[in-house]
C-alpha cells in the first residue's frame, strides 16, 4: 500500500515534459514520479492533449510535403515493425521502471560510490544539460548540502526525510532553486534513497566536508 | 465548431479501422490531415524540411504499426499523434533518450466504454476551441511553448514556459479533461 503523496511536482515542469523540452535528466524524474503518481500522470496527459490541440491548429496548408511521401510511408509500414526495446525487468519495489531502464536492472545492480559519512551516490548516464543521480542516506544522517545553484528536485524512493517544515516521504518530491536554504535529514527509523536532479554543474569536491552527522545522541 | 466535434470522432473511427482492418483509405485520409502538421510541427521546432519529412513519414508509420496501443478513452487522435512525433523529436533533434512512466495495469485490451470515449473526445473539443479563442499572441505563446521556440524575454521562469499566459478558461478546459481520464 503506497502512502498518499503530498508533495508533487510544478505545472511548469508537468508542462515542459508533455512539450519535450526539459532535459533527459529532469524527463527522468517525471517520468519516475508519474509512476508512482496517478494525479500527475493526469496532469501530464493534459498537458499532452493541449499539445495535441496546438498540433491539430498548426495550419497543414503552408506546408508542402515532398511528392511520394504517401508511398513512402506505406513503404516503411511494409517493411515492418521496429523493434521495441524496452527491457521487461522484473519489478522492483524501491527503483520505478524509467530508473530501472537507467540503473540497467533493479536496486541490488546499482553501483554506489561512497562519498563519506556512510552517504553513497550513483550517477545515472543522462545528457549533460543536467545530472541526475541516485542518493543513499544512512536513517538520521543530514543530506549532504548541495548548494542549490539551478533548479533541483529531491524524490524519496525509501525511507524518508524531514527539513524545518515538511515530511517527505515516498514519492514525494522536493522542488528547490536557489533561494531554499536548509538542511534536510533522513528519517531515523530507515536508510533513505532518493533521485536527485539538478540543471546545476554537480561539484563533486566540497560535497565530504559539508556533511554534518546529525541525531549525535543517539 | 460541431464540424470539428464530429471530426474528432471520426479520426477515433479512423483509427479503429486502421487497427481492424488494416484500412489504407483511412490511413491515407489521417495521413493528408495529420502528416503536414507534423512535418510544420517538427520544422517550427528547428528540423530542415527534408529531416522533418523524414520523420513525418516516420511517425505516421509508427500510427499504424501502434493503432493498437491508441486509447480513445485516454486521448484523442491529435493528442496521441502529438506524443508520438514530440518523442521522435526528442529522439531525432535533441538525441535524448525519453524516460517514460511505467505503463498502468489496465490498458486498451479492454474495448473502452464508449460514453467514456465520447466524454473524453468532447473534452478536447473544448480545450481545443478555447485555445482557438485566445488572443493571437496568447495563443502564439503556448504555441512556442511546444516547438521549444520561446525567445530569452517570453521565458518566465527557469522552465522556459510562459504559464502565466495560460487563461483561466484554457485551465478549466485541463481541469475537466483531467477528471474525464480518471
Amino acid at each position: 500500500m503506497e502512502q498518499k503523496i503530498t508533495h508533487h511536482l510544478t505545472d511548469e515542469i508537468l508542462m515542459a515534459y508533455a512539450a519535450g523540452t526539459l532535459p533527459e535528466a529532469f524527463n527522468l524524474m517525471v517520468a519516475t514520479h508519474v509512476s508512482l503518481c496517478d494525479e500527475c500522470r493526469a496532469v501530464v496527459e493534459s498537458y499532452d492533449a493541449l499539445g495535441g490541440e496546438v498540433l491539430d491548429q498548426t495550419p497543414g496548408n503552408d506546408v508542402a510535403l515532398t511528392p511520394g511521401s504517401f508511398a513512402a510511408t506505406m513503404a516503411l509500414i511494409a517493411g515492418g515493425a521496429p523493434d521495441e526495446i524496452r527491457a521487461q525487468r522484473p519489478k522492483d519495489a524501491v527503483l520505478p521502471q524509467p530508473l530501472l531502464d537507467y540503473v540497467g536492472g533493479g536496486l541490488d545492480t546499482v553501483k554506489w560510490r561512497s562519498v563519506g559519512m556512510g552517504v553513497k551516490q550513483a550517477i545515472l548516464p543522462t545528457s549533460s544539460d543536467a545530472s541526475a543521480r541516485l542518493l543513499y542516506i544512512p536513517a538520521g544522517t543530514a543530506m549532504p548540502d548541495h548548494g542549490h545553484n539551478g533548479t533541483e528536485m529531491t524524490m524519496v524512493l525509501q525511507g524518508a526525510f524531514q527539513d524545518e517544515d515538511d515530511y517527505f516521504a515516498r514519492g514525494d518530491v522536493e522542488v528547490a532553486d536557489s533561494d531554499l536554504h536548509h538542511t534536510p535529514v533522513a528519517d531515523i527509523h530507515e536508510d533513505c534513497i532518493c533521485l536527485a536532479v539538478t540543471d546545476a554543474p554537480l561539484r563533486f569536491e566540497g560535497l565530504l566536508p559539508k556533511i554534518a552527522q546529525r541525531f549525535a545522541r543517539i | 465548431m460541431q464540424d470539428s466535434d464530429g471530426k474528432r470522432m471520426l479520426w477515433v473511427d479512423h483509427m479503429l479501422r486502421i487497427r481492424d482492418d488494416q484500412d489504407q483509405t483511412a490511413f491515407a485520409e489521417l495521413f493528408d490531415h495529420f502528416a503536414p502538421r507534423v512535418k510544420g510541427f517538427l520544422m517550427k521546432s528547428g528540423a530542415d524540411a527534408s529531416l522533418a519529412e523524414e520523420c513525418a513519414q516516420e511517425v505516421m508509420a509508427t500510427c499504424w504499426h501502434k493503432a493498437h496501443m491508441f486509447d480513445p478513452a485516454r486521448a484523442s487522435v491529435a493528442t496521441w499523434i502529438f506524443t508520438i512525433a514530440r518523442n521522435r523529436k526528442i529522439d531525432v533533434l535533441r538525441k535524448q533518450r525519453r524516460p517514460e512512466p511505467e505503463d498502468l495495469g489496465w490498458g486498451p485490451e479492454d474495448e473502452p466504454d464508449q460514453a467514456d470515449v465520447m466524454a473524453l473526445q468532447q473534452e478536447s473539443e473544448q480545450l481545443g476551441r478555447a485555445i482557438a479563442e485566445l488572443p493571437p499572441a496568447q495563443r502564439e505563446l503556448i504555441q512556442k511553448a511546444y516547438f521549444g521556440d520561446l525567445s530569452h524575454s517570453e521565458i518566465a521562469d527557469q522552465t522556459g514556459l510562459p504559464l502565466g499566459t495560460i487563461k483561466s478558461r484554457i485551465r478549466l478546459a485541463l481541469e475537466r479533461l483531467r477528471h474525464a481520464m480518471k
